[in-house]
């Protein structure tokens, strides 16, 4: 999806020093950036700076982190799911239907998770299975996804869920520290893991960089990345839970656009589109400063859709700067 | 004849037939005249969408900000005929056009200068361009009663039978069969697709043709931003919000490989109608309307998968030997 690009390259004289390349890497990029949006929203309003207003912004970005986390892998490994919201959506409905039936806390957790697991196969199916390109399969399952909550509920919704099922979305573990909180936190270093320290995560750069050569060393590509998009939809079905317990409600318009942001969060983490390359570390300060931003603004009375604004100048310039940078220096020389 | 018959546009013609009269079986009338014109009527802003997608697509880029460009421009020609009722419409339509253009060639600029990913760029002027449409608007609707006739008439008027909505379709289209047959820039849409470093060879500058892509898929968005909003009589920050997956779809299903470098005008429009006949005859069957996402989006996938089955064979050959020895 690129346009193959006529600049010369230039090799440099000296190897850059580990410290060098750490101080001006990405993610040491995103957290100047975070730094900045921290510092402004302090001086912005006089309520950003309260342990309990931190830890209500963290709600508006955890559960669509999760989502990212595993997106990143799969974006890495050169395939895409843009069909998460509507696992979301569908996880929701199915737990709502099993409410119906009388189903306690755990079983609706279990039917959240495994209705992602499920739509998660379903995809890794479809593009590894069968060889097909996955930001078009996952277009259709977008629609597909999401149609079938919309055949289960119209325009009704599920309500009433039961009281022990709203710790998920609504309790904290210890003083301000929530339980989604919690779990991002541990997924974070769960993915962190898999992908910087583990031979799967190799496997997984391998596979974006050249999944041909990949192929010849010996690496399963199928299953490797049938095993992504599993994980994509697993997290999809815990966002589901996290987020059905949070609304306390389910309609078929739940999560609707949390695809783009995911894939924006992921984007703004340094994960290249085109895939090969990016980090978990990236995709945690893109995650915490999309919450930044919008909670930011939102606390400077900052309508919802002028804060997309933001997220998409944001994603739009983090992205041009370093392009631009590079080329004023190219010319220079 | 044996030809024909091997082109896959021809059997979704033969699909959307077999519907149509699927559908006039559970419900006669559905096939008379007026209600295909209305299906056609209701297709039409798809189709143009569709073929401005497909122009993209073919160079290996796709354009995710075609619904906030349509819905922008449709909000500024909506504030313009509300505060000055006199303008005449086709100059509206001019202003929706060239604001199109003009945000087409923006996210053109960013990924022909910069090179940086269409779905990247396009990504962020989604959510830019429909949050600018509240900021222009002040978060207000401008409803029904605000638009002038003749803006509302302008899709309306019947000409030899059919909406004149239906016949500027029609005129896009044909447009679209001469320029991408007959001109060097339509076959350099293909070639930059096919090939692009076969395309540099070939003298063609892939990222002027990518950047003229963009500007002609943000030129029709715009067009369809009067469209939309005087057929629905309608200008809000919601118009046509997630519509742009939907064109996508049109074009999946029409068999424009996402890949580049395939894809007719044919196809696109024969998709685009065959998700207007979808939506069309699901309520006359008796179906609930809400059944009609889950059915697009298995079509989606039903054309994905009938569209790779060709496609695989020959791009695995050598993989599978591999796999094979090992």
């Amino acid at each position: 999806m690129s346009v193959p690009s006529t600049e010369t390259r230039h090799i440099p004289d000296r190897l850059g020093t580990p410290l060098r390349s750490a101080v001006f890497s990405w993610p040491s990029l995103l957290l100047a950036v975070g730094i900045v949006l921290f510092v402004v929203n302090s001086f912005a309003s006089p309520y950003f700076l309260s342990p309990w207003a931190l830890s209500d912004a963290t709600f508006n970005f955890t559960e669509k982190a999760l989502i990212a986390l595993a997106m990143a892998l799969l974006i890495i490994s050169g395939e895409i799911d843009l069909s998460v919201a509507s696992i979301i959506a569908l996880a929701s409905t199915m737990m709502g239907l099993a409410l119906q039936y009388g189903a306690g806390t755990p079983e609706l957790v279990l039917i959240g998770i495994a209705t992602g697991i499920v739509c998660g196969a379903f995809n890794g199916f479809l593009v590894t299975g069968l060889g097909l390109p996955s930001i078009v399969v996952t277009i259709g399952t977008m629609s597909f996804f999401r149609g079938i909550s919309y055949i289960v509920l119209g325009d009704q919704a599920f309500k009433g869920y039961p009281a022990g099922f709203a710790y998920f979305g609504q309790g904290y573990v210890f003083w301000v520290f929530s339980f989604e909180f919690a779990l991002f936190v541990l997924f974070a270093l769960f993915y962190y893991v898999l992908l910087h320290r583990t031979n799967f995560g190799r496997q997984v750069f391998a596979i974006g960089n050249n999944d041909v050569a990949a192929r010849f060393s010996g690496i399963r590509v199928e299953r490797v990345k049938f095993i992504l998009f599993l994980l994509t939809g697993l997290m999809s079905g815990i966002a589901a839970v996290l987020l059905t317990s949070r609304l306390d409600s389910t309609r078929p318009s739940i999560a609707a656009g949390w695809e783009l942001e995911a894939v924006t969060m992921v984007v703004l983490g340094g994960v290249s589109i085109l895939g090969g390359a990016g980090t978990i570390q990236g995709v945690v300060l893109a995650a915490l400063i999309m919450g930044l931003v919008t909670f930011g603004l939102g606390l400077l009375n900052v309508p919802g859709i002028v804060m997309s604004i933001f997220i998409g100048l944001l994603l739009i310039f983090v992205i041009a700067l370093p392009i631009v940078f590079r080329k004023v220096r190219n010319r220079r020389r | 004849m044996s030809a024909i018959v091997k082109v896959r546009e021809f059997w979704l013609a033969v699909l959307i037939a077999a519907l149509v009269f699927a559908a006039n079986l559970r419900a006669p009338g559905f096939a008379s005249p007026s209600r295909l014109s209305g299906i056609v009527e209701d297709s039409s802003i798809l189709m143009i969408l569709a073929l401005g997608q497909m122009v993209v697509i073919l160079t290996r880029s796709i354009d995710l900000s075609m619904a906030s460009n349509l819905a922008l421009s449709g909000m500024i020609v909506a504030l313009i005929n509300q505060a000055a009722p006199g303008i005449p419409v086709p100059m509206l339509m001019a202003v929706a056009a060239f604001s199109g253009l003009l945000l087409g060639a923006l996210n053109g600029v960013f990924i022909w200068g910069l090179g940086i990913p269409a779905i990247v760029v396009t990504l962020g002027s989604l959510t830019i361009y429909r949050g600018v449409i509240f900021l222009i608007a002040g978060g207000q609707w401008v409803n029904a009663d605000a638009f002038s006739p003749s803006f509302v008439a302008f899709t309306r008027i019947e000409v030899l039978g059919l909406p004149l909505l239906v016949w500027y379709a029609v005129a896009i289209i044909l447009a679209f069969v001469v320029l991408m047959s007959r001109t060097a820039l339509g076959r350099s849409f293909y070639a930059v697709g096919v090939n692009p470093t076969a395309a540099v060879y070939a003298g063609i500058d892939v990222g002027r043709t990518t950047f003229l892509a963009f500007c002609i898929s943000g030129l029709l968005s715009g067009f369809c931003g009067y469209l939309w909003v005087s057929r629905y009589v309608i200008g809000s920050v919601e118009v046509a919000r997630g519509y742009e997956l939907t064109v996508v779809a049109a074009c999946v299903i029409g068999g424009i490989s996402i890949s580049g470098g395939v894809g007719t005008v044919a196809g696109a429009v024969l998709g685009a109608l065959f998700l207007g006949v979808i939506n069309g005859a699901l309520p006359v069957i008796n179906i609930s309307p809400f059944w009609q996402m889950a059915i697009s989006g298995a079509a989606i996938i039903l054309a994905v998968v009938l569209n790779g089955r060709g496609a695989k064979r020959s791009q695995r050959l050598i993989l599978r030997t591999a796999e094979a020895a090992a």
